[in-house]
């Protein structure tokens, strides 16, 4: 931990001391007169010019805790104890009026979704120019002053960007406004919570790079908020960890990462696949046994008809000439980013939706014109697990009535044999019995996806479709997810089509991946020629941008062969 | 796990980060020995439940039969069929738990349930008869042997207003199902069949919607005559529209939920996905807004028969009453208002019974 | 944009029509005998009249004619603006509402503006006021305006601004003061009804995360409110602006009753009183009209409002 610098005067000389300093901070939500604490006993400060990352999964207390730094908690937060200082000024518990003379000018924020992050029926322009205006700016600089804060923040035509509204931008473009926003205010320290979890890596990886420059060059502090210590280690001076509102372990990465000492750091590390690699991504099967194919899509092409619009008609070309095959009892990992067209070829391998062009064949038997009640007695034999267990779980249904219905729908078996079956499964995905009886709303993320999983192994099937099964979850359960799921393939030989945007997540799991891009697959071939020896730039561009690489390779040049983890 | 249980409980005002981090406290590892309870998870059985407001006493439960969530495992051998039954019962009472708990929301019920009943079975809460006629008791204010004074005939207002009750019971009763039975009918067909058939269905509902709903009722009530049940017929098409809107609008939400794509690969046929996933998904927002429903029935009836198309008397409605209150508003201003404020009154308890329930949804 | 208005307009025609049309079958067809109904309510007593007479006056009204060309006759004159004669009143039903129009528009016009300023004013309070009690009685003062009966406000202000306090007269139509209690009474649910869903979506807005953009910018709570808040939130209560407007106009009907108003709405009570079909037929056209008319301006309105919406608008 750094230097506990005190400041004799808070206004003698604000600027030599740190910019926050937050001493023995508890923060609690309040409600029916209950005080839940968020945040326990906090200590953090940061210099200028310092760069510090804080780590936790969700409920760790680190948004709680960057929401207390900005005077931004809900109304029903409260501070319990301890003190924040903020440039040397006593801001507990002070009035939204006091507060907001630190806001912006002192302490800018980059919020976590860019999709929602900006005002919808404002130009961006105005959006800026609320904040230089308050740095108190003459009335005829303040459009110059916003264009520079959006050229800055790598926004590309600054003057036509200022005038159009926020519906017309990417969702990288909205980041790189709301960086805009928060440079700005000239402030000496920028909170950025979860910047870019949202985004694509690969915009992802060059935002935080852009920031991280900004905040260089011109000496600013910031604060990164993050779930991924490899985003940490890559580009933080002190890492803090944190975990159900207190700090377990803080200090510069190498010390955390190479010598952690608290088993829950041990256990995030392990957790992160590149990290736990010493940097790279590195493929769980590196000899493939040649297997039967189970699936197979034949030249899919798919065009979706876009909305009427002034120059007629037109189509989108979603999928264009993919072909894919999967084999018995092992996995095909489909990477791309959003938009890439990995859901819609997911959809139209499970027969529901119709290409536009080519084949689908299930074991040998092509499916592609089949109807859903020809097709019905072929369900039986693949199975899906989406991507978010919040939603796809009956709220109304229990965990048992969940596991069964596929069962119910099939007529297999009776009462006993079905609830035997439950059993069963409840015990492959390794959930008590006891959880038979309860509802969705009852499980946390990871238990809601093991249900999901156990649902889709009910009828027995030979191939099991993941659509993205583990990116709505906590970086470790993430990890215990894609044990089980590598666990129930040895078990009972399940081939899985696997769906995800992260190479890191699919080198753990896949025996042969497939690269998509605007619709095409641009590479494809066992697992450990694309992941080891990529050829093309995108797919590089992929393995490149999984986090912590840039902390291990630094770690590699430097230290000695051998303290690899 | 002793520490799991040490983690913040969570509450409603919670941001969902703190939420979830407790519901996560069950997950971890899974070669962790069962959980037994997901200590956070289960709301603690508040001490300040209105313990000296009247519960029904079908509903006074042990308290740990009512915490909502988590009570661990059932006992052994309550397994199966029997354990269905009770877990089918234990959910109604713990969702009728935290109603309770608010005496806003018991006050309106009572009162409501009060006027139902006084409408059944008015000679329950009143001797006097709704059309004897007393000439030196005419015009009486209110007093405690005439609770809502007298009219200009001497007949007991109270008692007139009770017996009115049972009129607009009946043509409340009649509008409100009308709009039931005919909205589910054509929301659950257009939302889940979609189509053409939801093209056609919903500009139907577009166009009785532009009409305001008082204005369509006085049509109907124009083609149909006076009485009873013109005005509930009159009343309950007009309400249909807005129920098939947002029976629709909940069918075609709940259609496109995941879990419903899930059932559907899962084999489910699209009558078992209806039955067992989209009604039962569908059926909160809709029935809150049945609930609103009662209360815009009972302000347009009473409307309706205050401008004169009711009953005709000396049978009267609430409307009727204070249409007929209005020449003494002068002299005996209580003719109209105190039959006005009751009017007032079960609307707004209908409305704030409907307005707990969607809280409680959300 | 000139395409978007004419569709605009179209489709405002279409409902138009699709309103007469439907009134019409209600009237006319719905009845068992809807000869019977409209010569009684002519004042004739059908039992008394031999079958000569009965299809003298049928002739008389037009009746006589089958429905279709009874619907397209009726459907003609009200293009021309003729609506008929008045079966109870000897006077053209054209005459009856060109009488009673102005004071129903200039009451129905102050109520609307009073109904936007009250639950504009209470919603923008409810949600910026932070002195708890005074937040939670805003927020709870427009459930209670939505359940009280119309009527019974209307009685209730004659009893205590006309009788007890004699400010203002309790009936009549000529004069402003005459028009105070029963502009109040009638933008009263409105005004509470527009409170309520302004004030949840103000609420919902407030949580939005550009809000705490907004807020992280040092921007001050009133700043947030009127530039951030105010425009979001007004566009999903702006959708039902139509429907309250309607809502507030056809409320007239009570309100000039309760107020023995000389307006169309106490026209309107009395033209269903009497049965008389041509009158509601075509106070019930000129309602649609208008309530066609405030939707269209509502959907300008809302593009002006929305830039997503412009977008669209633009493009087609």
């Amino acid at each position: 931990m750094s230097a506990e610098a005190a400041v004799d005067s808070p206004a003698a000389r604000p600027d030599s001391g740190p910019i926050v300093e937050l001493s023995g901070l508890s923060v609690g939500y309040q409600q029916r007169g209950r005080t839940t604490l968020a945040v326990e006993d906090v200590n953090l400060t940061i210099a200028p010019g310092e760069t510090v990352a804080v780590v936790g999964e969700s409920g760790s207390g680190k948004t709680t805790t960057a929401n207390a730094i900005l005077g931004l908690l809900p109304s029903s937060g409260v501070i319990t104890a301890g003190r924040i200082r903020i440039a040397g000024t006593d801001v507990t518990g002070a009035s939204d009026r006091v507060l907001r003379a630190f806001r912006g000018n002192v302490v800018g924020l980059v919020p976590q979704d860019p999709m929602v992050g900006l005002n919808p029926t404002m130009r961006i322009g105005g959006q800026i120019a609320e904040v230089v205006r308050r740095r108190g700016v003459d009335k005829r600089l303040v459009n110059a002053e916003v264009i520079e804060a959006l050229e800055r923040a790598g926004v590309d035509q600054p003057v036509v960007r200022a005038r159009q509204y926020p519906g017309a931008l990417s969702g990288g473009l909205r980041q790189r406004v709301l960086i805009a926003i928060a440079i700005a205010g000239h402030p000496r320290l920028i909170v950025a919570d979860e910047p870019t979890s949202a985004l694509d890596v690969t915009v992802q990886r060059r935002i935080l790079d852009h920031l991280g420059g900004l905040v260089a060059e011109t000496g600013t502090s910031l604060l990164i908020i993050t779930h991924d210590l490899g985003v940490a280690a890559d580009r933080a001076d002190r890492v803090v960890v944190m975990q159900r509102g207190r700090i377990v372990e803080q200090g510069e990465p190498a010390a955390i990462l190479l010598r952690p000492q608290e088993p829950y750091t041990r256990h995030l590390i392990a957790a992160a696949p590149a990290l736990s690699h010493a940097g790279g991504v590195v493929p769980c099967f590196t000899d493939v046994t040649p297997a039967p194919e189970v699936l197979r899509l034949d030249g899919i092409g798919k065009d979706f008809r876009l909305p009427r619009t002034a120059s007629g008609e037109r189509t989108f070309r979603a999928l264009d000439d993919v072909s894919l095959s999967v084999r018995a009892g092992q996995t095909l990992g489909l990477v791309g980013e959003s938009g890439s067209g990995k859901t819609t070829a997911l959809r139209i391998a499970m027969g529901l939706e119709k290409p536009t062009q080519g084949r689908v064949h299930l074991d040998g038997v092509d499916i592609t014109d089949a109807g859903w009640s020809e097709l019905r007695p072929l369900r039986r034999r693949f199975q899906l697990v989406h991507q978010n267990p919040y939603s796809s779980l009956d709220p109304r249904f229990t965990v048992a009535q969940t596991i069964a219905e596929p069962l119910v729908s099939f007529r297999v078996g009776d009462r006993a044999s079905r609830a035997a079956r439950v059993r069963e499964l409840l015990d492959q995905v390794a959930l008590p019995a006891a959880f038979a009886d309860r509802k969705p709303a009852e499980l946390s993320g990871g238990q809601r996806q093991r249900v999901a999983i156990a649902r889709s192994l009910a009828l027995e099937p030979e191939l099991v479709f993941l659509d993205e099964p583990v990116s709505a979850l906590d970086v470790s359960v993430q990890e215990q997810i894609l044990t089980l799921l590598l666990r129930l393939q040895q078990d009972l030989g399940v081939g899985y089509l696997f769906i995800s945007h992260d190479l890191a997540v699919v080198a753990q799991l896949a025996h042969h991946v497939a690269v998509l891009r605007a619709g095409r697959i641009i590479e494809s071939g066992p697992a450990a020629d694309i992941l080891t020896a990529p050829v093309e730039e995108h797919t590089r561009e992929l393995l490149g941008a999984v986090p912590g690489q840039r902390f291990a390779a630094e770690l590699a040049a430097s230290a000695p062969p051998g303290t690899k983890r | 796990m002793p520490d799991k249980i040490l983690s913040p409980k969570p509450d409603l005002v919670a941001p969902p980060e703190q939420r979830a981090a407790v519901a996560r406290a069950t997950s971890s590892a899974p070669a962790a020995p069962p959980v037994v309870t997901p200590a956070g998870v289960a709301l603690p059985v508040h001490a300040t439940a209105p313990a000296g407001l009247a519960v029904p006493a079908g509903l006074a439960v042990p308290a740990d039969l009512a915490v909502p969530v988590g009570a661990a495992a059932p006992p052994p051998g309550e397994a199966g069929a029997g354990g269905q039954v009770r877990r089918r019962r234990h959910d109604i009472l713990a969702a009728a738990r935290p109603l309770l708990r608010r005496p806003g929301f018991v006050l309106a019920a009572l009162f409501v349930v009060f006027v139902i009943v006084s409408g059944l079975v008015p000679s329950l809460f009143t001797s006097y008869k709704p059309s004897a006629t007393v000439p030196t008791d005419k015009l009486k204010g209110p007093s405690m042997s005439h609770l809502f004074g007298t009219d200009e005939l001497g007949r007991d207002l109270f008692s007139r207003v009770l017996h009115g009750s049972t009129l607009t019971i009946k043509a409340t009763g009649g509008a409100v199902l009308i709009a039931i039975v005919a909205g589910l009918a054509i929301g659950v067909v257009a939302g889940f069949f979609g189509g053409w058939v939801d093209g056609v269905l919903m500009r139907i509902i577009d166009i009785l919607l532009a009409l305001p709903m008082l204005l369509m009722a006085l049509v109907i009530v124009t083609a149909l005559g006076f009485g009873l049940l013109p005005i509930a017929i009159a009343v309950g098409v007009t309400i249909t529209p807005a129920f098939a809107r947002t029976t629709r609008a909940e069918v075609l939400r709940v259609k496109e939920q995941p879990y419903v794509e899930a059932a559907r690969t899962g084999g489910a046929s699209w009558g078992r996905v209806l039955v067992r996933h989209v009604l039962p998904n569908s059926w909160g927002p809709v029935s809150v807004l049945a609930v609103l429903d009662f209360g815009t029935a009972v302000l347009t009836i009473s409307s309706l028969s205050f401008l004169g198309f009711g009953t005709p008397p000396p049978a009267a409605e609430w409307g009727t009453l204070i249409s007929n209150g209005r020449n003494f508003l002068i002299t005996s201003p209580w003719l109209s208002l105190l039959p006005g404020l009751f009017v007032g009154l079960v609307v707004f308890s209908l409305n704030h019974i409907a307005r707990t329930l969607e809280e409680m949804q959300r | 944009m000139p395409r978007y208005l004419a569709g605009r307009v179209a489709q405002a025609l279409l409902v138009l029509w699709a309103a007469y049309t439907v009134t019409f079958i209600i009237l006319n067809v719905l009845p068992s005998d809807p000869i019977t109904l409209q010569l009684s309510a002519g004042g004739a007593d059908v039992s008394q009249l031999t079958a000569a007479q009965v299809h003298e006056l049928k002739a008389h009204y037009g009746l006589d004619d089958p429905i279709v060309v009874q619907y397209f006759h009726h459907l003609w004159g009200a293009l021309h603006l003729d609506f008929g004669m008045s079966l109870t009143q000897n006077v053209s039903v054209g005459s009856l509402i060109t009488d009673k129009l102005p004071s129903t528009i200039t009451l129905t016009a102050v109520a609307v503006v009073f109904m936007l300023v009250f639950g504009l004013a209470i919603a923008f309070l409810a949600t910026y006021v932070q002195w708890r009690p005074a937040r939670t009685l805003l927020a709870r003062l427009p459930a209670v305006g939505v359940s009280l009966p119309q009527f019974f406000v209307g009685l209730l202000l004659i009893q205590v601004f006309s009788f007890s306090l004699t400010w203002l007269p309790a009936t009549g139509t000529h004069g402003w003061k005459t028009l105070v209690l029963p502009a109040i009474t009638l933008a009263l649910p409105g005004a509470a009804m527009l409170a309520q869903l302004l004030t949840r979506s103000l609420n919902d807005t407030w949580r939005e995360p550009y809000i705490v953009t907004a807020r992280a910018k040092g921007l001050s709570r009133w700043t947030i409110q009127v530039r951030h808040a105010l425009r979001n939130a007004s566009l999903p209560a702006l959708t039902l602006l139509g429907v309250l407007v309607g809502y507030t106009v056809v409320n007239a009907v009570v309100v000039e009753t309760v107020f023995s108003r000389n307006g169309i709405g106490q026209l309107a009570q009395q033209a269903v009183l009497g049965q008389d079909v041509p009158v509601v037929q075509a106070i019930v056209l000129i309602a649609a009209g208008l309530f066609v008319v405030v939707n269209l301006i509502v959907d300008l309105l809302y593009s002006l409002l929305d830039p997503r919406v412009a977008r669209a608008a633009r493009a087609a």
